[in-house]
């Protein structure tokens, strides 16, 4: 929706935005704009607003404006949320509160470095190392309803690392391989297709993986997409534990999925 | 307030400054959640603490009499060690209950496509603590 | 070779969406000597493929046939696609897809273990592969995860690419300014490919992500290589008042219904068949009512608007699409976002009301001219996905031959330009990076020295977006297509007199917005001409003025060049092999 639509009534509301210019300071400061309120806006709607008839030199990503590419999430008075599915209607008449995800470098303004989460996603082997060979000419692997259940609440997740600005361990451990990157380890760990298990297991089950997390919880709950990272750690942990105790107490058997 | 990362981006000749926002030492006050996870994790040192006096309790209470056996528990009369308990005791129940309405998350079982509720697998805990529970009492009455 | 120090590539492929991951993956699989460059405004898993919810159409089961496949496509597109590129894409797409499969997509299954398929619009049997409503998500995440395994393809995440280096004759890289720091350099290769996608942003109501601006249409154009079809713009009827957000065709694949102010299925006035009771469990009827094609349904909706049957709201008018009789098991299994969407941006829940919708900008079947390997006139130069125009669309797609398209033509395109690199080792590596300086220089000149006018970016873009719709929208008329181009030349016009607040080095986005502008402008021009120029309906493309569809004239591809001054239209013959151009009919066997 254009962003300059004609405003019913003469209602505003305050936003309160984060800004870094590198080239002309050397600290942040908190810059208040005051935009039309419109019941069915959200918060990225208020910032093009800015960016289009107050302020061209803000800087933010966005892009789908519905909640599937990730692009768009901020702190919105001190939580972190995809702007574009943060309604006004829910903050108004206070103030709102607009701020670069937590956690991250800032590069500029609301943009945040987020090299880092590229980085583990790498690291984790994010990507299906598959168990048999199959030509194409022999068609699709076979899977169950049940045997894609077990992996596909973990393959929703949109990489807009949310979690990640929620993770207070992630906050004083930059190493944590973090939220996000593990659930998208353990969505290839449960596809039945998968066999990279062993391949994942030295960075996952390691002091920067799974054994850093201290169930905080918080990633499940801004996850915008359900994912429930925190989940995906601790069953993790169970199945890293198990494997390991089943390897001391029974050395003979073989190793199980 | 905040460092200033210098940082090469990928060409070797312009830099950028990127702002890294210290996270402060208080940052467990600053939201409700982390303040009641902060205190989940403190209770630890309550349940253990209690656990090491049990066993104490148990090492002292070898070889005594029904006499001095009674003797052990007179220090615990007195209304401050009467109060610290029922802090424990708090402290044990909240550690309990967070951990037990957590263990879905960690236990999942499936029955075809459908996950098992998080509720039953949390209420089996509660289940099974209350048959314990039950069970103990019965015996301490048939001891005691 | 192939590193950030030289940023000299083999093969540059510029847009990170579904079409350019397909084509890194495969040279990284099939020439892992070979190193690639990515070169994306925004981060890869963030394009707009990411949005498809729909499908993937592909025949893979035994009531399907391949020339079935065939003759849906063709006649969706009103006899507008060339026969050969279709043929080779409908025996292609079955191998993709499970070779997509191979790679970890999470297709929705049947009981016993295969890929599930689902009916979709002016398809004769169902061959929509899904993943849940979810497909273009699963299908970019499945592919940008699978890029990572190879080493060979070094990715320039948020590099803002502005122009074609093109030297001799052939196209040998690109420029591109790095947002981070705000400098601008040459990406040398010895073949670009193109799949920065579609231009659906020059319209006002669209499901297009901000960044669908046509940049690679643009750079192309300008090059001059010509655009191929650009009159040919695809409403997607479900779209959500206001926000333009995408309703997938899935919802009316699962059974789903449209009625208007009166609650009547008014599809059945307009030629495309009869209803049957939604509780048959013939429901939803293939190629009939609510699963023709899209440009006829979008086109019934402005007759219905003309009739006044068209429900009134705060962002213009809509009908309403009918879910609830799917139930909520169902509804929850087959189209969960549709659901998800619903509730948080119209505050209802389609298990018990209705879902107000309207036609909204979806696609553009015109873009960069290729032949069926995706190689452009201009050497060196390939493209692929919504910005090509090979043409398999023809004058309207059909849902989910889309999704297929990236991963056939992708994979196409990246094979020649392998092919043409080999051959061609060199590059001019002196002029390119001069090219790079005139570049820079050009860019500080024309948006950070002042320009003494007060136009402002928002305003030339509404502007701009106001006319495409008005003059260029589901029905057009010469009076209505010659203001467009006016106001078009005027906007170009005017643009030169913008100059941004921003002057910054560092993530400047108003500089991004503006040069997306530009681009916009130049894609609105050609589409707006090769709209005048075309006097005949055919397909998505409607001239109250010439209502009928003129096979002996215009049984062409419309190919605009860029002038300095009005575009130059001419024309090319499409291929025609087995299927003699006939009527399109729907709502019957």
């Amino acid at each position: 929706m254009a962003a300059s639509d004609t405003t019913t009534s003469d209602a505003t509301i305050a936003l309160d935005v984060f800004r870094y210019r590198p080239e002309q300071e050397d600290e942040p400061e908190m810059q208040r704009y005051e935009v039309p309120y419109q019941k069915d806006w959200v918060v990225l709607d208020a910032l093009n607003y800015i960016k289009d008839e107050i302020d061209g030199t803000l800087s933010f990503r966005w892009s789908c404006r519905m909640g599937v590419c990730g692009s768009c999430g901020m702190m919105v008075n001190g939580e972190p949320i995809l702007t574009c599915a943060a309604f006004l209607r829910n903050y108004y008449p206070n103030p709102i509160r607009v701020e670069p995800l937590n956690y991250f470098p800032v590069i500029r303004d609301l943009v945040i470095n987020m090299e880092d989460f590229l980085q583990k996603l790498d690291d984790v082997k994010a990507w299906l190392v598959p168990k048999e060979e199959k030509p194409v000419s022999e068609g699709e692997y076979l899977q169950t309803p049940a045997q894609l259940a077990q992996y596909k609440q973990f393959s929703m997740c949109i990489n807009c690392m949310l979690c990640y600005a929620a993770c207070p361990i992630y906050g004083q451990h930059p190493n944590f391989i973090g939220p996000a990157a593990i659930a998208l380890a353990q969505r290839y760990n449960n596809d039945s297709r998968d066999d990279g298990n062993a391949e994942r297991e030295e960075v996952i089950f390691s002091h920067e993986g799974i054994w850093e997390c201290t169930l905080v919880g918080e990633c499940t709950q801004v996850c915008p997409k359900n994912v429930d990272p925190a989940g995906a750690i601790q069953q993790a942990k169970v199945s890293h534990t198990t494997d390991f105790l089943k390897s001391v107490l029974m050395p003979w058997g073989k190793r199980q999925k | 307030m905040g460092e200033k990362a210098e940082m090469t981006n990928q060409s070797a000749d312009t830099k950028t400054k990127e702002y890294i926002r210290p996270m402060p030492a208080n940052w467990w006050l600053k939201k409700k959640s982390y303040f009641l996870f902060m205190v989940r994790e403190l209770t630890c040192l309550f349940v253990g603490g209690y656990a090491v006096f049990l066993l104490v309790l148990i090492y002292r209470a070898r070889g005594t009499n029904s006499q001095e056996f009674a003797a052990l528990f007179d220090g615990l009369n007195h209304s401050w060690a009467i109060l610290l308990n029922l802090v424990v005791l708090g402290m044990a129940l909240y550690h309990s209950i967070t951990w037990f309405n957590l263990t879905p998350k960690a236990m999942v079982v499936w029955r075809g496509e459908e996950r098992l509720s998080p509720m039953v697998i949390a209420g089996s805990n509660y289940v099974v603590w209350a048959i314990v529970s039950i069970l103990i009492a019965w015996l301490a009455y048939r001891i005691g | 070779m192939g590193s950030y120090q030289t940023d000299e590539y083999d093969i540059v492929i510029v847009g990170g969406g579904g079409a350019g991951l397909r084509a890194a993956i495969a040279i990284g699989e099939e020439n892992p000597n070979l190193s690639i460059g990515v070169v994306s405004k925004i981060y890869p898993m963030r394009s707009h493929t990411v949005s498809a919810e729909g499908g993937a159409a592909a025949v893979i089961k035994p009531n399907d046939s391949i020339d079935d496949h065939i003759y849906d496509t063709i006649s969706g597109a009103d006899w507008m696609a060339d026969q050969d590129a279709v043929e080779l894409f409908v025996n292609e797409a079955p191998n993709e897809m499970i070779q997509l499969e191979h790679w970890g997509c999470p297709w929705s299954r049947e009981p016993d273990g295969t890929v599930a398929v689902r009916p979709f619009g002016g398809m004769k049997t169902e061959r929509t592969w899904f993943a849940a409503d979810k497909t273009g998500f699963h299908m970019l995440h499945t592919l940008f995860q699978t890029a990572l395994k190879f080493k060979n393809v070094t990715r320039y995440d948020e590099w803002f690419a502005t122009k074609l280096l093109v030297h001799d004759g052939r196209c040998q890289g690109v420029a591109a300014i790095e947002l981070r720091t705000g400098q601008l350099r040459a990406i040398a290769g010895r073949a670009v490919i193109l799949s920065t996608g579609g231009a659906g942003r020059i319209f006002p109501f669209t499901t297009n992500a901000a960044v669908k601006s046509g940049d690679g249409m643009a750079m192309a154009y300008r090059a001059g290589v010509p655009l191929k079809d650009m009159e040919f713009v695809q409403y997607h009827p479900t779209g959500l008042p206001g926000t333009g957000i995408l309703i997938t065709e899935a919802s009316r694949g699962e059974g789903g219904i449209l009625v208007n102010k009166e609650g009547y299925r008014y599809l059945q006035d307009y030629d495309l068949g009869q209803p049957i009771d939604v509780t048959d469990p013939k429901h939803p009827q293939k190629r009939t009512m609510e699963l023709g094609p899209r440009d006829r349904l979008s086109q019934a909706f402005i007759k219905e608007r003309e009739q006044g049957r068209t429900i009134d709201g705060p962002y213009g008018d809509f009908v309403h699409l009918d879910v609830r009789h799917l139930g909520q098991k169902k509804i929850d299994k087959k189209i969960p976002f549709v659901r998800e969407l619903c509730r948080n941006y119209v505050g209802i829940d389609p298990v018990h009301e209705l879902i107000p919708v309207r036609p909204v900008v979806h696609y553009m079947m015109g873009g960069v001219h290729t032949n069926t390997d995706g190689a452009t006139p201009l050497p060196g130069l390939f493209a692929a996905g919504e910005c090509a125009c090979v043409s398999i669309n023809g004058a309207n797609r059909l849902g989910s031959n889309s999704l297929t398209e990236l991963l056939v033509f992708g994979a196409r395109a990246a094979r020649a330009a392998v092919q043409f690199a080999q051959k061609n080792d060199s590059i001019a590596l002196e002029e390119i990076h001069a090219q790079a300086e005139v570049e820079q220089q050009r860019i500080r000149e024309q948006f950070f020295q002042p320009s003494g006018g007060k136009e402002t970016l928002a305003g030339l873009r509404t502007e701009m977006t106001n006319t495409m719709e008005l003059g260029a929208g589901i029905y057009r008329s010469e009076d209505s297509l010659r203001k467009t181009c006016e106001t078009i030349r005027n906007l170009k016009a005017r643009f030169a007199h913008v100059e941004l607040t921003d002057h910054s080095l560092t993530f400047n986005t108003e500089l991004t917005t503006a040069l997306e502008l530009e681009y916009m402008l130049d894609v609105a021009e050609a589409l707006a001409f090769s709209a005048l120029a075309r006097t005949e309906s055919r397909g998505s493309h409607q001239r109250a003025d010439y209502p009928t569809r003129d096979d002996e004239r215009f049984l062409k591809h419309s190919l605009a060049y860029q002038t300095d001054g009005e575009p130059r239209i001419e024309y090319l013959d499409v291929a025609i092999t087995r299927w003699p151009p006939g009527e399109r009919v729907y709502g019957s066997k």
